[in-house]
């Protein structure tokens, strides 16, 4: 969330905007790319909230608009390359999946690129350091989602 | 023995659920028989201030249809909840938000816009916009504030019961009222807070009787597009049909006539946003291995929002447009 302050002028100031940002990795590949990226020291964005799944053809379309509304302001969903799948096609599932959730979320109003879509496999560590950076700074620049219910 | 007490209102609403209700046939005699009607203003003489005369939990069970658009349809929510003792949502509009929720896709001031100024139809007073209060030479007048978002029933005070459907289907309904009736003169335990009335748990699919195979969409079709098959999925055949994602209960009345489902009964139990559901289910048949070609594939769906959360867009996760 962003820190709302007041100065001595009685002015608000703002701190830097840290956001909340999701990420659902797949038990084979993601979760064990963003592990090996642990083990081996490197530097990765500490404002992703990893939630390990089994595929990520698992995420359920309610899981991401969920996310949304309660809270977070980007969604990282990271799975295996295609043709690594262990469960042979669940990836393309997701693939699917996310395309139509960008156009539903541009429906509704909001970027697209708040929804990211990554295949990283097991011994990518470097690519989820790069990716959780990336996605950091994009989200960083679109600023926090404010969700209007009236 | 004291006549149970019943009350029906309209909020915003197109009626139907009214007519559902009188639709039940001869049971509607048994219903005028067990229950002393005490408000139901589409059909009988009664003022607000009858029900502001009532003491708190004077009404045994409301039914409110329709869902709530502006200060009025708040009132009377807010009113009917404190004098009643059981509260449904009875009908897609006070349950989803319904068709009256997809206003939901634009703002107050746009909508007034489009009626009071851009509208072809609109000639004289062009540009007079209505306002909450005017100044008359007889007094000052008021009219409701109309609101920027369409809610649902739920979400502006607790509601016990839900019976969804647009309308609910009057076998339903009467199936429903009997159970009631049943339960107030045996005695016997009322279901849970919360539960859907008047319909099952699963989905329109369960009781849809067309074939099905496996599915692999390569092209969407607007029903007008297609002749379809009568004893094939229609989803099979490339229209959108809402079956995967819509609670049963309708009986698949809509696909058994050619059409496909349009999602009225709401989302089935477990699901919380029945337009995500439906993705959930589209992601898996379409027949595509790269994004271009979902994208050209989905590009055909005519208005993709408004198909996906025709009845639920005011209880969807989002609830309107960002």
């Amino acid at each position: 969330m962003e820190e709302v302050q007041l100065n001595e002028n009685q002015e608000v100031t703002t701190k830097e905007f840290e956001p909340k940002i999701v990420g659902f990795l797949c038990n084979w590949c993601a979760y064990s790319g963003a592990d090996l990226a642990g083990v081996s020291r490197l530097q990765s964005s500490p404002n992703i909230r990893i939630i390990r799944t089994m595929c990520s053809g698992r995420v359920d379309p309610s899981f991401v608009l969920r996310a949304f509304e309660l809270g977070a302001d980007g969604i990282l969903i990271a799975g295996c390359h295609f043709g690594d799948c262990h469960y042979s096609e669940g990836n393309y599932k997701t693939m699917r999946r996310v395309t139509m959730l960008k156009k539903l979320l541009q429906l509704f109003g909001i970027d697209e690129r708040r929804l990211r879509l990554e295949w990283i496999s097991a011994s990518e560590a470097e690519k989820y350091a790069r990716v959780s950076f990336e996605f950091t700074n994009e989200i960083k620049q679109l600023g926090p989602l404010k969700l209007q219910k009236n | 023995m004291e006549k149970p007490k019943l009350a029906l209102y309209w909020a915003a609403s197109c009626g139907g659920c009214e007519i559902t209700v009188v639709d039940i046939e001869e049971k509607i005699l048994d219903v005028a028989e067990f229950f002393d009607i005490v408000f139901w203003p589409c059909i009988m003489d009664f003022k607000y201030s009858d029900v502001e005369a009532m003491d708190d939990k004077f009404i045994d069970i409301t039914l409110f249809n329709g869902a709530i658009r502006n200060s009025e349809n708040e009132y009377m929510a807010k009113l009917l909840r404190q004098k009643s003792k059981i509260l449904v949502a009875f009908g897609s509009c006070a349950y989803d938000g319904c068709i009256p929720g997809l206003a939901n896709f634009y703002d107050k001031e746009s909508i007034l816009k489009f009626v009071y100024e851009e509208s072809d139809t609109v000639d004289e007073t062009k540009g007079t916009l209505p306002q909450p209060k005017s100044e008359m030479p007889e007094g000052e007048i008021s009219i409701p504030e109309f609101w920027n978002t369409v809610h649902t029933l739920n979400q502006i005070v607790d509601v016990d019961y839900f019976i969804p459907g647009c309308p609910p289907q009057s076998f339903q309904v009467a199936a429903t009222l009997i159970a009631i009736i049943d339960i107030l003169k045996t005695g016997k335990e009322l279901p849970p807070k919360g539960t859907v009335l008047g319909a099952d748990s699963k989905t329109c699919c369960d009781e849809c009787p067309r074939e099905r195979k496996e599915k692999k969409i390569k092209e969407f079709f607007r029903p007008h597009e297609i002749i379809p098959k009568e004893d094939e999925c229609l989803l099979d055949q490339g229209i959108l049909c809402m079956g995967p994602a819509t609670r049963s209960g309708c009986g698949a009345l809509c696909v058994k006539a050619n059409v496909p489902c349009r999602g009225c009964y709401g989302a089935p139990a477990n699901v919380i946003d029945q337009g995500a559901k439906m993705i959930s289910a589209l992601s898996s048949v379409i027949d595509a291995t790269s994004p271009e070609e979902v994208k050209r594939i989905i590009d055909k769906i005519a208005d993709p929002l408004g198909t996906l959360y025709r009845f639920t867009l005011a209880a969807s996760t989002f609830r309107r447009k960002q």
